[in-house]
C-alpha cells in the first residue's frame, strides 16, 4: 500500500497469480464440480488486493481494523481460497478438499468455517448489500478500513445489486469499492446476448461512483485504480474491470461452458502445461 | 377471570423499547425501510438519527445490510411489514442473516389479515412457516404489548437472528409480560382441554375458555409466543393432561403454529389436535377483525371446534 510497487513486485504478483491459476485447475478438478472460468477471471483482481492492496494480517484475522473484502460473486470461491493458501490464511494441501463432505472449504465461501471471510455469499446481490452495511458500521465507529467487494457481471442483471449500489452512493461511503469483474459471460452465454447489462460504467457513475475502467489482467491499471479509490474519498469507487473468463487456460478462455463445468483429467492436464506445471495432475 | 384489559399498541411498545435499548447500547443500529411511521421506528430515528437508516423501499437490501452492520459486531434491528421482510427478503433473510448467523432482529409488523383494508397482497400469512424454517432463526409472535416490550428487549440480549412477528391492530393486556423465550405462557388452568393460540388469537382463546367454564369445562390456554424455540414439554403436558388440543393462529394453516404443535404432538403424546386459522387462501380487504370471522377464525368457530375435540373425547355430549 501506498509507495510506487517496483517491477518486481509487479513480477511477484504475477507469479502469485499464476500460482493461484494452477490451484484453481487442480481444486475444481478434484473437486469434480465448481466454477473454474469466473475463478480464473477474478484471479488478478482478487491477488493484486490480498498480496498488495488490502491491509490484513494472517496472524490477526480479526483484527478490528483490517481491510475488509466481501466476494459478492461468491461461486469465485476457488480463486479466494488459493490466494489465502499462498497468503498463509489455511494450509496449501486443504485446498484439495473443495467441496468434499466435511471440509471448510464450501463451494461457495462460509464466513462461519474459514478465517478472512467476511460474509457468506453465492446467492447473488447479497454480497454487495453486507458491504454497504460494513463500511456504514467502520463509518459509524470511526475506523479506517476499507470495505471491497468482488461482484459478477451476470450479477449486475439482479435487482438487489443495484439497490446496494444505490445505497453505497447515496450514504456517499468513501471507504466502499466494488469491483465488476467484467468478463461478459454467465452461465448461459454471454451477457450482451441474455440481458444486456451495458452500458455498465455509465450506471456505476448514474449511481454515484468514482467510476474507474481497467484491464482487470493488468497489475499497473488495477493498483492505479486502487489508489485513485483511495483518492476519492468523496464517496464510493466503482472499477470495472475488463477480464477474460477461464483467462490462462486457452480452451476455457472466453467460454461459458466453463463457468460452472471443472475440467476433466486430459483437460487439467493440458491446463496445467499451459500454467507453466505440466504433469501435474492431482488424484482425484 | 380478569376482564381484558384495554387495547395497547404492540407497534408503540415496539418503538418505545428500541428507544429503551438505543440509551443502553449505543452500537445498536436501526434500520427501516420507508415504513418507519407505521414500524414505529420513526421513534429511534427522531432521537438517534446518526445509528438510523431509513433505507427506502429495497426490503432485501435493508436486510443484507443490516447484516453487514452486525457482522461488525453491532445489535441491529430491522423493520418492515411482514410481507416484505418474510417475503421480498426471505432469501436475504436466509443467506445474509441465517447463514451468516448474522446478529439481525426482523421486527416485522403487520403480520396476518388484520391489515385490513390493504387487502390479500399485503396480508401477510406465510411467514411464521417461513422464518421457523430458517436454521438458527428464534421466532416470537407476541400477543400483548408487554409480551412486544419483554420479546424485544430478550431477542436483543441474546446473540443471534430472530423474528419478531407484530400485528397492526391495538390488543388487549393478556400477559403480566413474563415471557421468556422457549417457555410456553400458561393464561389459564384446565384439565379438561387445551387452547394454544399466537398473537391477535389469544384474547378469543381466552373468551372462549370463559364461555367453556360456564358450563363447567374447564379449558388451558397457553400463549405460544415463542414459536421457535417453542416450549414441547408444555404441549405435550397439554396432551397427556387434557386429551385434546385446539391451536388458534392468525397464519395459513398449512405452515404455522398449528402444523407445529400437531407434528410434536403425533411424535411425543398422540391425542386429537383441531387447527384454526387462515385455510389455504388469500385474503382479500375488510374490516380487520370482521375478516377473521370471515377466514374461519369467529368465536363462534373456535367454539365449535372445541365442543368437538370435547364429543371427541367423551367429555360432552
Amino acid at each position: 500500500m501506498g509507495e510506487e510497487p517496483s517491477s518486481g513486485a509487479f513480477d511477484a504478483l504475477s507469479a502469485t497469480a499464476l500460482e493461484v491459476r494452477r490451484e484453481i485447475i487442480r481444486m475444481t478438478y478434484v473437486a469434480g464440480s465448481g466454477h473454474p472460468g469466473g475463478s480464473l477471471s477474478a484471479t488478478d483482481l482478487i491477488t493484486a488486493l490480498l498480496f498488495r492492496e488490502m491491509r490484513l494480517d494472517p496472524a490477526h484475522p480479526d483484527a478490528p481494523d483490517r481491510d475488509r473484502l466481501v466476494l459478492s460473486k461468491g461461486h469465485a470461491a476457488p480463486a479466494l481460497y488459493a490466494a489465502l493458501a499462498l497468503r498463509g490464511y489455511l494450509p496449501r494441501a486443504e485446498l484439495l478438499t473443495l467441496r468434499k463432505l466435511g471440509s471448510r472449504l464450501q463451494g461457495h465461501v462460509d464466513r462461519n468455517k474459514l478465517p478472512f471471510i467476511e460474509a457468506s455469499t453465492g446467492c447473488l446481490g447479497q454480497g454487495i448489500g453486507m458491504a454497504v452495511g460494513m463500511a456504514l458500521d467502520a463509518r459509524l465507529a470511526g475506523r479506517s478500513n476499507r470495505v471491497y467487494a468482488i461482484l459478477g457481471d451476470g450479477e449486475c442483471q439482479a435487482g438487489p445489486t443495484w439497490e446496494a449500489l444505490m445505497a453505497g452512493g447515496h450514504y456517499r461511503l468513501g471507504n466502499l469499492v466494488a469491483i465488476l469483474d467484467r468478463n461478459g459471460l454467465e452461465t448461459d452465454g454471454s451477457t450482451e446476448s441474455i440481458m444486456g447489462i451495458e452500458p455498465v460504467a455509465d450506471k456505476f457513475r448514474a449511481f454515484r461512483y468514482h467510476t474507474i475502467e481497467v484491464d482487470g489482467h493488468d497489475f499497473h491499471q488495477i493498483l492505479d485504480a486502487f489508489a485513485a479509490a483511495r483518492a476519492h474519498t468523496a464517496g464510493p469507487t466503482a472499477i470495472v474491470a475488463r477480464t477474460v473468463k477461464g483467462k490462462g487456460v486457452s480452451f476455457m478462455e472466453g467460454q461459458h461452458a466453463f463457468h460452472g463445468k471443472p475440467p476433466n483429467e486430459a483437460e487439467a492436464r493440458q491446463a496445467l502445461t499451459e500454467l507453466g506445471a505440466p504433469g501435474e495432475v492431482p488424484p482425484r | 377471570m380478569t376482564p381484558l384489559g384495554k387495547p395497547e399498541s404492540l407497534r408503540d411498545a415496539y418503538g418505545k423499547t428500541l428507544l429503551e435499548l438505543g440509551g443502553r447500547d449505543p452500537r445498536l443500529v436501526v434500520l427501516d425501510a420507508d415504513l418507519s411511521g407505521s414500524t414505529r421506528t420513526v421513534l429511534f430515528g427522531q432521537k438517534y438519527p446518526d445509528r438510523f437508516f431509513n433505507v427506502g423501499v429495497m426490503e432485501p437490501t435493508m436486510v443484507s445490510m443490516a447484516a453487514g452492520l452486525a457482522l461488525g459486531g453491532r445489535t441491529v434491528f430491522a423493520s418492515t411489514f411482514a410481507v416484505f421482510a418474510a417475503g421480498q427478503a426471505y432469501n436475504f433473510v436466509r443467506q445474509s442473516v441465517c447463514y451468516n448467523r448474522a446478529n439481525v432482529k426482523i421486527v416485522a409488523t403487520h403480520g396476518g389479515l388484520l391489515v385490513g383494508g390493504d387487502g390479500g397482497t399485503h396480508q401477510m400469512i406465510e411467514d411464521i412457516g417461513l422464518m421457523r424454517g430458517l436454521p438458527g432463526m428464534t421466532v416470537i409472535v407476541p400477543s400483548d404489548a408487554p409480551t412486544t416490550r419483554a420479546a424485544v428487549l430478550e431477542v436483543a440480549e441474546r446473540d443471534g437472528p430472530a423474528y419478531v412477528r407484530l400485528t397492526r391492530e391495538n390488543l388487549p393486556t393478556v400477559t403480566d409480560g413474563s415471557f421468556r423465550i422457549g417457555v410456553a405462557g400458561e393464561l389459564r388452568a384446565g384439565t379438561d382441554l387445551t387452547i394454544v393460540a399466537v398473537g391477535a388469537l389469544v384474547p378469543r382463546a381466552l373468551e372462549v375458555a370463559e364461555e367453556l367454564a360456564q358450563v363447567g369445562v374447564q379449558t388451558r390456554v397457553l400463549d405460544l409466543a415463542s414459536v421457535k424455540p417453542f416450549d414441547v414439554p408444555a404441549v405435550v403436558r397439554a396432551a397427556r393432561e387434557t386429551g385434546a388440543i385446539l391451536v388458534l393462529e392468525e397464519h395459513s394453516v398449512t405452515t404455522g403454529v398449528g402444523a407445529m404443535v400437531a407434528a410434536a404432538t403425533a411424535e411425543n403424546y398422540p391425542v386429537p389436535v383441531r387447527r384454526v386459522g387462515v385455510p389455504d387462501v388469500f385474503g382479500e380487504s375488510g374490516e380487520p377483525w370482521a375478516l377473521l370471522d370471515r377466514y374461519g377464525m369467529s368465536k363462534e368457530r373456535i367454539r365449535d371446534e372445541a365442543w368437538e375435540l370435547l364429543k371427541l373425547r367423551g367429555k360432552v355430549q
